[in-house]
């Protein structure tokens, strides 16, 4: 990989061949392969919360569920064009995210991890209790898109989604890629090693803390909103908690820290998920369980890190 | 003013719970470090049980909530044994993602044999009734919980204050390997203590089931409420996750009681404004 890195714009080139490869391998399965990408997107803005800065939240559902809602109702009320509507979830996620931030990022261990939880929770309870507003249990109906840029009509058979969605997920994974690389990202890998020899050479520990938590939030609002125009629907289920918590798992799946663990981690479980879940629906939760046990044992790097581990065992052998 | 005795009867007794659940989960963070989130589950595993007795072999509500507090105190020690003693030395997220797939497995495994559905626990005719105070009439099941907890509350006390083992846990929740250098066997201390924290658990899900409904997903849906009493009291002190527990659950009453339609929502608000002000807890030694 890190070879890779240094052939100018490999990852690039890399990520649309992905996508290219995805788009046509998949004809009948576009939509599942949009949701995977959106997922994406999502894990990423986790990634970003808990892999550089070092917060960890089990309560990423509420960004992303606040930018589903804010760009399901910004289409049903205001104009139904998809990009300001991407645009306002993302201030939304953003906006939740820098105020819960202030208040949460002054704890930190177990209260953050619950209150993060809380967050989400009373979310949930508001979005179901606005029931005029929001649709309540019912969820948030009459989603219905214009075209992308005016020109790409949304369409049944979902290519206009994928493309739009690929789109997307693809400028914020390289904004994130720049991030890393940038002061700001070394700076909160610096704090996620230790906060308080940060503390000691100066950085604003917990003003960088907000920021990052608070980009995080932009992103997870993204994904949000690109849910909720490409499904044309938002529940009650955006803020779940289980949905924060196999955000996580798939992060950890593949391997935190890393953009590409994101990846790895989400079109692993999704894929899982997909087979699993039709083959026996019923038992889901057993499986999960089962995996997440067997990551957090055996593979604590993540499937990233599965290479190196083989490789280690070679070795020793 | 019957308003106000209501709330202080409900709310003293939905403390009485919160603290019988809790109080496992703040012994075991302080002295195993440990963030267990599938501690729930044993309260719902002690409730399952309980249920499956009553309702399948016909056993009395009494020996039935015995029954499901031992069986459960049955898993939790295996699991301790296998389990849990791995995750102590893991950072604090790969310990959430182990409990939460533990509690996954829980959720999973009484969703297979029972459903989804409310698994109710009926109360026996005898506690069913109300008890006459001569100046108000009060229900049964509320007394006996209040009363059962502070049984609960002054044994754990006396145990910790006044006998050898207590002596030997407060000496490993202060300093783990100093404990164990002068010989104290941690490793059994922190089995038993933690069999002991789950059996409590067990106890306060079937006795607070009337408050919150034993089901599948039990140990998700109440989960912030135990974690809750934790970040309020501060870890590993039993007097202060007792004042904690019973604090919150005043508070949840009163807003469920006065605003009814936004008592979540209003609970949790003041919790967050409570821990913004006070991010390390009530007493401010939140490790």
């Amino acid at each position: 990989m890190t070879r890779l890195m240094r052939i100018p714009f490999a990852v690039e080139a890399l990520l649309i061949a992905l996508l290219v490869i995805a788009f046509f391998a998949f004809p009948y399965n576009l939509a599942f392969v949009t949701r995977i990408l959106i997922m994406v997107l999502f894990v990423l803005s986790i990634d970003l919360v808990l892999g550089f800065a070092g917060i960890a939240t089990l309560g990423q559902a509420a960004l992303y569920g606040t930018g589903a809602y804010a760009a399901g109702l910004f289409a049903v009320h205001v104009t139904a064009a998809p990009l300001p509507g991407l645009l306002i979830g993302m201030v939304a996620g953003a906006a939740l995210a820098f105020l819960s931030g202030l208040v949460l990022l002054r704890t930190k261990g177990l209260t953050l991890i619950m209150l993060t939880i809380a967050v989400a929770q009373i979310c949930q309870e508001v979005a179901n209790k606005a029931r005029d507003v929001t649709g309540g249990a019912d969820g948030l109906r009459g989603i219905r898109m214009e075209p992308v840029l005016g020109l790409f009509e949304f369409d049944f058979i979902g290519i206009t989604a994928y493309w739009y969605v690929a789109i997307v997920v693809f400028i914020v994974f390289l904004a994130l890629k720049r991030l890393a690389a940038a002061p700001l990202g070394l700076s909160l890998r610096g704090i996620h090693e230790s906060p308080e020899r940060m503390l000691a050479i100066g950085a604003p520990v917990y003003r960088r803390q907000v920021l990052a938590y608070t980009l995080g939030g932009g992103i997870a609002g993204i994904a949000g909103a690109l849910a909720a125009q490409v499904t044309q629907l938002v529940s009650l289920e955006v803020y779940s908690f289980t949905l924060s918590a196999e955000a996580l798992i798939m992060l950890i799946l593949g391997g935190t820290g890393r953009l590409w663990g994101a990846i790895v981690g989400v079109v692993l479980f999704m894929t899982v998920h997909h087979v699993a879940a039709s083959a026996d629906p019923y038992n889901w939760l057993f499986f999960i369980g089962f995996m997440v046990l067997g990551v957090v044992f055996f593979l604590p790097g993540g499937m990233i890190r599965l290479p190196q581990a083989l490789l280690r065992l070679g070795r020793q052998r | 003013m019957s308003l106000f005795l209501n709330i202080l009867i409900d709310g003293v007794a939905y403390g009485m719970i919160l603290f019988m659940i809790s109080v496992g989960l703040s012994v075991t963070m302080g002295l195993m470090r440990v963030i267990n989130l599938a501690h729930g589950g044993f309260a719902m595993v002690g409730g399952v049980v309980a249920h499956v007795l009553m309702s399948e072999a016909g056993i009395g509500y009494v020996p039935a909530a015995l029954l499901g507090i031992v069986a459960t105190v049955a898993l939790a020690w295996p699991l301790e044994r296998l389990i849990y003693r791995r995750i102590y030395g893991f950072g604090d997220l790969q310990q959430v993602l182990a409990t939460i797939g533990l509690t996954f497995l829980m959720i999973a495994t009484v969703n297979r044999l029972q459903g989804s559905s409310l698994l109710a626990l009926p109360l026996p005719t005898v506690l069913a009734q109300s008890v006459d105070l001569g100046f108000r009439t009060l229900p049964l099941h509320r007394v006996i919980v209040i009363g059962v907890g502070a049984v609960v509350i002054v044994g754990l006390w006396l145990l910790i204050e006044r006998t050898r083992f207590g002596i030997k846990l407060r000496a490993a929740v202060d300093n783990r390997a100093t404990a164990g250098a002068i010989g104290i066997n941690t490793g059994l201390i922190y089995t038993a203590t933690f069999c002991l924290g789950a059996g409590l658990a067990a106890l306060g899900g079937i006795l607070g089931a009337e408050m919150l409904p034993i089901e599948a997903y039990y140990p998700l849906r109440y989960m912030v409420l135990f974690l809750v009493v934790v970040a309020v009291g501060g870890m590993g002190s039993i007097g202060r996750s007792f004042l904690a527990a019973l604090g919150l659950g005043l508070i949840e009453t009163a807003s469920r009681y006065l605003v009814p339609e936004f008592g979540t929502i209003f609970y949790f608000a003041c919790i967050i404004l409570f821990l913004a002000l006070r991010p390390k807890g009530l007493w401010g030694r939140l490790a």
